[in-house]
């Protein structure tokens, strides 16, 4: 019952952060973006404001729409990235269903709210939506590509080093695979390092890969016929997922702690660590996110399959040779 | 992809894609064009009508409000149109000073295009610094003119202001800023790698379809067709001047017509531009910048004259024409005004075919439409559409002359 009770407890609590956290994040990112393109910007409260707007508008369902999916994809596409952050530790705290779920678990996760997003413009009967919600489907095929080999790659390098069970976060809580590899596997690594900083704009659908949402070209695509509340959900999502995504390159890429530096236990130590997790994370969006989308024009959907297949694929199908190169060395295989 | 049933979509007449509204119907599949289409008359306002019961000199500050970029444009056509027909000469000055203001018009008309065009391509970042530093032009605008938008300075028989010899000092700062600046456009609009990529190679409009299709201004020349009305048929300033027209060879390429070359052009026509400014300030004639400073004696002579004739500008997006006809009396008894974007929009269907969607937004935004100098016409009739034969038209305007006959 006390399992029960604490899970939903936790639930409901990383709901709170991960929203305010991802909501906090985008603020952070419409703010800098403005910096670097010499405006003032909003504040950095806009997004709590947006939404908390949203979610008492109106919300318009079109007559060519399936009215339950195109009303459920907004909750589908919440709940499915606050699952997500339910099988992360955050710093040195272990996951609310830390046992219960591994990174392959994550992976498909962190595919539902992009899925909720497809099926909800297939629902909404817009010309402009179902042209948005194949290029989404289609990015999606181009950026797990690499998202997989990064993934599935550094678990076979952690268990090469002999650490049972290398999929499951708690392994990587303790071990952390820059430990495990030689200087040949640091290389690889830095590759992935690399590989995962162009994923992410890729799932968050950011320029230059944001070709499902293109507003010129398509008036928001996927979410063109989304209002009101429904709109306020998908950003909720988008925000919670900011953060999912973020928070697992973080975790299998950047896995330090800030605690065992300054020799510290205990709750300081959990409350130090969360923070420099936190950190980590606003870090790793901004080099990501905001400065890539600052820089760069809009791919074409073509070219988006073609960057993530060929070039992102080639590194990642590189950093494998290199990682195994790497594991032979050592000697762990 | 979702099957091989070709769907419509359409963009506009309200799109984030265009800037003004018209109405582009595209046939897709999957994400490739296979037909296009267009309606233009969404921005219709009445102007022309409008203008037939004033006089020439009220019609002068209607013009400038046809456009909000081409504020020169429209005014100098149709003040050298009313020239022509009432003999008046514009002092020498005069030609001068509207040269430079219809050069700095091109600059910050580019540069806005520029941006626009950076936007469709979602690039933020260029957008902004383009309207940024085009406000350098519009402060020379204003400086001159003591208008931002709406210059009205332009006067039958002249100009209304003078350029004074205290203000060319800062005149030659903002060319110098814009001289300084150029290489550093260039390198960001033409060498940045996902604008070429999106650029090169989409939107082909061939020599032929330009000359068939009498494409104008820079979406034409990008197409190799040397025509600059500038050059070709000289007016004010420009006879003095050595200028050719800038093709895309300006920047050591082929011509392929394409979008990317549209951009090589007008970003080269800005740096002739300021060329053409030094120039003038340097050569500036002394004298007069009006034929007569008294609006009645214009407006009398304008009344005494009869006939009718064409006023021609190459605007920044190509030539612009209106016609004037006079008959002794105090309006015109017919004014018809042809932008620069009615010869470049029927263009759009044939470059628009076989073109990726994502491609559609800076195709459309490539030619530089301007709706508002174009739309002379809407349909109002209880909601239902009609569509004339060439024959029904030319009986239509039989009818219309006899009417006026009466």
């Amino acid at each position: 019952m006390n399992i029960i009770l604490s899970a939903i407890g936790g639930t409901i609590v990383l709901a709170i952060i991960g929203i305010a956290v991802g909501l906090f994040l985008s603020g952070i990112d419409r703010r800098i973006v403005a910096r670097m393109q010499a405006r003032i910007g909003p504040p950095l409260r806009q997004p709590f404001t947006d939404v908390k707007k949203l979610l008492t508008k109106q919300s318009i369902v079109p007559a060519n729409a399936i009215p339950w999916l195109f009303n459920l994809m907004p909750i589908a596409a919440l709940a499915s990235s606050i699952a997500v952050l339910m099988y992360l530790p955050f710093g040195s705290l272990a996951p609310i269903l830390g046992e219960a779920g591994d990174m392959i678990l994550v992976l498909y996760l962190l595919i539902v709210p992009s899925l909720a997003l497809v099926i909800g413009g297939f629902a909404s009967g817009s010309p402009y939506a179902t042209v948005g919600a194949q290029r989404e489907m289609v990015s999606m095929i181009a950026y797990e590509l690499p998202l997989a080999i990064s993934v599935v790659i550094i678990a076979w390098r952690l268990m090469a080093a002999n650490v049972a069970d290398p999929f499951s976060f708690m392994t990587l809580m303790e071990t952390s695979v820059w430990d495990v590899a030689g200087p040949l596997g640091i290389v690889g690594l830095l590759l992935l390092l690399f590989l995962f900083m162009w994923i992410t704009p890729g799932e968050l659908s950011k320029v230059p890969f944001d070709s499902p949402e293109a507003e010129t070209e398509l008036a928001g695509g996927i979410l063109a016929e989304y209002s009101g509340r429904n709109l306020g959900l998908f950003s909720l999502a988008q925000a919670v997922k900011m953060v999912g995504i973020i928070a697992f390159g973080v975790i299998i890429l950047l896995p330090w702690n800030l605690s065992p530096v300054f020799g510290m236990t205990g709750a300081g130590a959990a409350v130090i660590d969360l923070v420099f997790f936190f950190v980590k994370v606003i870090v790793v969006s901004i080099l990501s996110v905001t400065v890539v989308r600052t820089m760069m024009a809009r791919l074409r959907i073509t070219q988006v399959v073609k960057v993530y297949w060929f070039v992102f694929g080639g590194i990642g199908i590189a950093a494998i040779i290199l990682l195994m190169l790497d594991a032979f060395l050592m000697g762990g295989v | 992809m979702a099957g091989n049933v070709p769907y419509k979509i359409p963009i506009g007449p309200i799109h984030p894609a265009l800037k003004e509204p018209v109405h582009i119907e595209l046939t897709v599949m999957g994400e490739e064009v296979i037909g296009a289409d267009f309606t233009p008359g969404q921005t219709h306002r009445g102007i022309e009508w409008m203008g037939l019961s004033r006089n020439p000199v009220q019609i002068v500050h209607l013009t400038d409000r046809i456009c909000g970029i081409c504020g020169v444009t429209h005014s100098l056509s149709f003040a050298r149109a009313v020239e022509q027909i009432a003999g008046i000469t514009v002092p020498e000055r005069g030609d001068y000073v509207r040269t430079i203001i219809a050069e700095f018009e091109r600059i910050q008309s580019h540069l806005l295009w520029a941006g626009v065009a950076a936007h469709e391509l979602g690039f933020d970042s260029l957008f902004y610094l383009a309207w940024r530093v085009r406000e350098d032009a519009m402060d020379a605008i204003e400086f001159i003119t003591g208008n931002r938008v709406n210059y009205d300075i332009i006067q039958i028989g002249g100009t209304r202001r003078d350029i004074t010899i205290d203000q060319y000092a800062k005149i030659r700062t903002c060319l110098k800023t814009y001289k300084d600046l150029f290489s550093k456009l260039k390198k960001l609009f033409l060498e940045d790698a996902v604008i070429k990529s999106r650029c090169i190679g989409t939107g082909l409009l061939s020599f032929e379809t330009a000359m068939a299709y009498s494409a104008v201004g820079p979406t034409s020349r990008a197409s190799g067709v040397t025509a600059d009305l500038r050059v070709d048929y000289p007016y004010c300033a420009y006879g003095d001047l050595d200028i050719k027209p800038v093709l895309p060879t300006a920047y050591g390429k082929d011509v392929n017509g394409d979008t990317y070359d549209r951009i090589v052009v007008r970003i080269f026509e800005i740096a002739q531009s300021i060329e053409i400014i030094e120039t003038c300030l340097d050569n500036m004639p002394a004298g007069p910048v009006l034929w007569e400073e008294k609006v009645v004696k214009i407006l009398a002579a304008c009344k005494k004259a009869s006939g009718e004739a064409v006023g021609r500008h190459e605007a920044p997006r190509g030539e612009a024409v209106h016609y004037v006809a006079m008959d002794n009396a105090d309006a015109p008894i017919a004014w018809k005004v042809k932008a620069s974007t009615y010869s470049n929009a029927h263009v759009w269907p044939i470059i628009l075919k076989g073109a990726q969607l994502a491609d559609i937004p800076i195709i459309v935004a490539s030619i530089d439409p301007c709706m508002s100098c174009t739309d002379r016409v809407a349909i109002t009739d209880n909601g239902s559409t009609k569509i004339f034969t060439k024959e029904q038209l030319s009986k239509m305007s039989y009818e219309k002359t006899r009417r006026m006959l009466q």
